[in-house]
């Protein structure tokens, strides 16, 4: 672990244009996130935590403020430029797992592999991950042959895939029952304590943001709470 | 990865994949269906030219080289053509449409018969009574016609006396006085075709006709007047392919523009997933248009084997009135067709797909 956050937020604003009204997500968040911590950001509908789970994947751009991921300045970036930020830094973690029908769990996988431009084959270790996550046994699935927790955990192995910097998961928990939720938010752990990955999760639930080592309540757009777990 | 996915993704939703293909596959089959039609009306013409035996045909200055043209000339002309130099016989024809493009020739059946070298008679035998009848193997098979039986054509009954192998200048062939008579073309015929003594002196016969004939009939080898059997020959009959084929790129473009439409509206979410995994927008249009060209080829396969298909109905309906050949030089003009209407199809719903925001596609339910 270096001494230099991975994720630096200065000044963060969002201000989205509904109509004539203008409605400021974000009001100005500073946040350091460090390299290999696994951070819950926590908040209530509204508050502005998926505004920032956007700016921080590179898939909305701020308004103001600075936001430094992996050492790249993502605040002048162009979509182009933040889509490639997405290829190779960010892994995502949807609460409806978004796996594509019409693949296969493994070819899921690899597609965000063929996106980033990886080519050859997947490595030893990360073939082992598969057995971490029990999902070696269901890669020639199509997502609706899987049950949401092996849908979730395909996705995180998709997320992984690619070697991020930080891996970015929206409620991940949020369509499972409770023994898939501990299931999963144990494996987040277990990537993050073994794998020294960056995990900044989004959720409502405190029961899933205990996981973390440490959570930042949001409310109205600025932080509200900034404590180790 | 991305044939992988293009490949599942029409795999995926199978009925619309078929249904696109198959309406692509339909224009493919309508154009080559229409180009064999075209081509096989005119071979057609050509082959039961050629079946006459004739080596030279003689018509009125400027008239069509196709059989639709009036009688205009004047029957005295086939016995002075007949004492020309290295012409051995002439035979005058009156042509006259009964149907659509359908015709039936009146001649001097002994001399025609002499002239053709022998016909084969599949049934009955050759005219004998003015108001017998000879209908060749498609004529016959067309209107289920047995010998004997009476038949009304021209608004006058003819007695089927024969049925011969096809090929062999009309579909019907009828005594030429009668049909002078029936037709108000008493001592005219439409055309002469001439048999030269031998094939090396036709030419010199052509040329030596043209110079005695100068200002009535113009003569030409039947090689020249086959190869006027074109449709590049023929300006509406090339319009109306113009138009068939234009037809084709709309119904084509339209297609794909809905299927592919519905299809981008129904993965919105998936694109959304595939543009937050890094697909920029030339990527998501990449697939799009893969997509389209899979369901484009896949439709002009459908479509050549469904022309075979209507070649085949085509022929055994109406065999006489219509001929229809396959023509596998115009299999990638079809395909080609077919490929840009899909493409112009893919267009709009391709780039709405590319345009697409990521974070209000993930949140398409």
């Amino acid at each position: 672990m270096t001494s230099d956050p991975i994720i630096q937020v200065r000044g963060l604003q969002k201000v989205y244009q509904t109509g004539d009204v203008p409605v400021r997500a974000l009001r100005g968040i500073d946040l350091d996130v460090a390299r290999g911590e696994f951070l819950a950001v926590i908040g209530p509908s509204g508050s502005g935590k998926s505004t920032l789970f956007h700016i921080l994947g590179g898939l909305a751009a701020p308004t103001e403020g600075e936001v430094i991921i992996d050492g790249e300045n993502i605040q002048h970036l162009s979509d182009s430029q933040r889509t490639e930020l997405r290829q190779h830094k960010v892994g995502f973690v949807f609460q409806k797992y978004n796996l594509l029908p019409t693949l296969t769990a493994l070819d899921n996988i690899l597609i965000a592999r063929y996106l980033a431009r990886q080519n050859g084959p997947l490595s030893d270790d990360f073939k082992r991950l598969f057995d971490l996550l029990g999902i070696a046994n269901r890669l020639d699935h199509k997502p609706r042959a899987l049950s949401g927790g092996e849908q979730q955990r395909v996705a995180i192995a998709r997320a992984l895939v690619n070697h991020p910097a930080i891996v970015l998961a929206d409620e991940p928990t949020g369509n499972l029952d409770t023994e898939n939720s501990t299931i999963v938010l144990d494996l987040l752990r277990a990537i993050n304590h073994d794998h020294g990955q960056t995990i900044l999760m989004i959720t409502h639930n405190p029961e899933a943001a205990a996981f973390a080592d440490r959570t930042v309540a949001i409310r109205d757009g600025r932080i509200a709470v900034d404590s180790p777990a | 990865m991305i044939n992988k996915l293009v490949f599942e993704n029409l795999k995926h939703r199978w009925v619309r994949t078929l249904l696109t293909a198959v309406v692509i596959g339909v224009q493919v089959t309508l154009i080559l269906t229409i180009v064999g039609l075209s081509e096989g009306m005119l071979q057609d013409s050509a082959r039961r030219a050629r079946g006459v035996g004739a080596q030279i045909w003689l018509k009125p200055e400027g008239s069509s080289s196709f059989t639709l043209a009036s009688a205009q000339v004047n029957e005295k002309f086939v016995a002075f053509v007949s004492k020309q130099p290295h012409v051995d016989s002439a035979l005058g024809v009156l042509i006259a449409q009964i149907f659509g493009f359908t015709s039936m020739a009146g001649v001097d059946y002994d001399e025609f018969v002499e002239m053709t070298g022998g016909v084969k008679y599949l049934a009955g035998g050759p005219l004998r009574q003015p108001d017998d009848i000879i209908v060749d193997q498609f004529y016959q098979r067309q209107n289920d016609i047995k010998v004997g039986q009476s038949l009304k054509i021209l608004n006058h009954q003819w007695h089927v006396a024969g049925v011969i192998e096809e090929g062999k200048l009309s579909h019907i062939i009828v005594s030429l006085s009668r049909l002078q008579s029936l037709t108000g073309n008493a001592g005219r015929v439409t055309q002469i075709v001439v048999k030269v003594d031998n094939p090396a002196n036709t030419q010199t016969a052509i040329n030596q006709l043209n110079a005695v004939l100068k200002g009535n009939l113009h003569a030409v080898s039947i090689d020249e007047l086959t190869s006027l059997y074109n449709v590049n020959n023929l300006p509406p009959l090339k319009g109306f392919i113009n138009v068939i084929t234009a037809l084709s790129i709309f119904v084509g473009f339209l297609v794909v523009f809905l299927s592919l439409y519905t299809a981008v509206i129904e993965r919105t979410r998936e694109i959304g997933v595939l543009k937050a995994l890094g697909a920029k927008p030339m990527k998501i249009l990449d697939i799009l248009i893969r997509e389209t060209l899979l369901l484009a080829v896949f439709g002009c396969i459908i479509g050549i084997l469904l022309s075979y298909a209507a070649k085949a109905v085509i022929m055994w309906y109406a065999p006489a009135f219509l001929q229809v050949v396959i023509v596998p030089g115009w299999w990638p003009v079809a395909a080609l067709i077919a490929i840009v209407g899909a493409l112009l199809g893919a267009v709009y719903p391709g780039l709405k797909a590319a345009r697409q925001d990521p974070i209000e596609a993930l949140a398409y339910d």
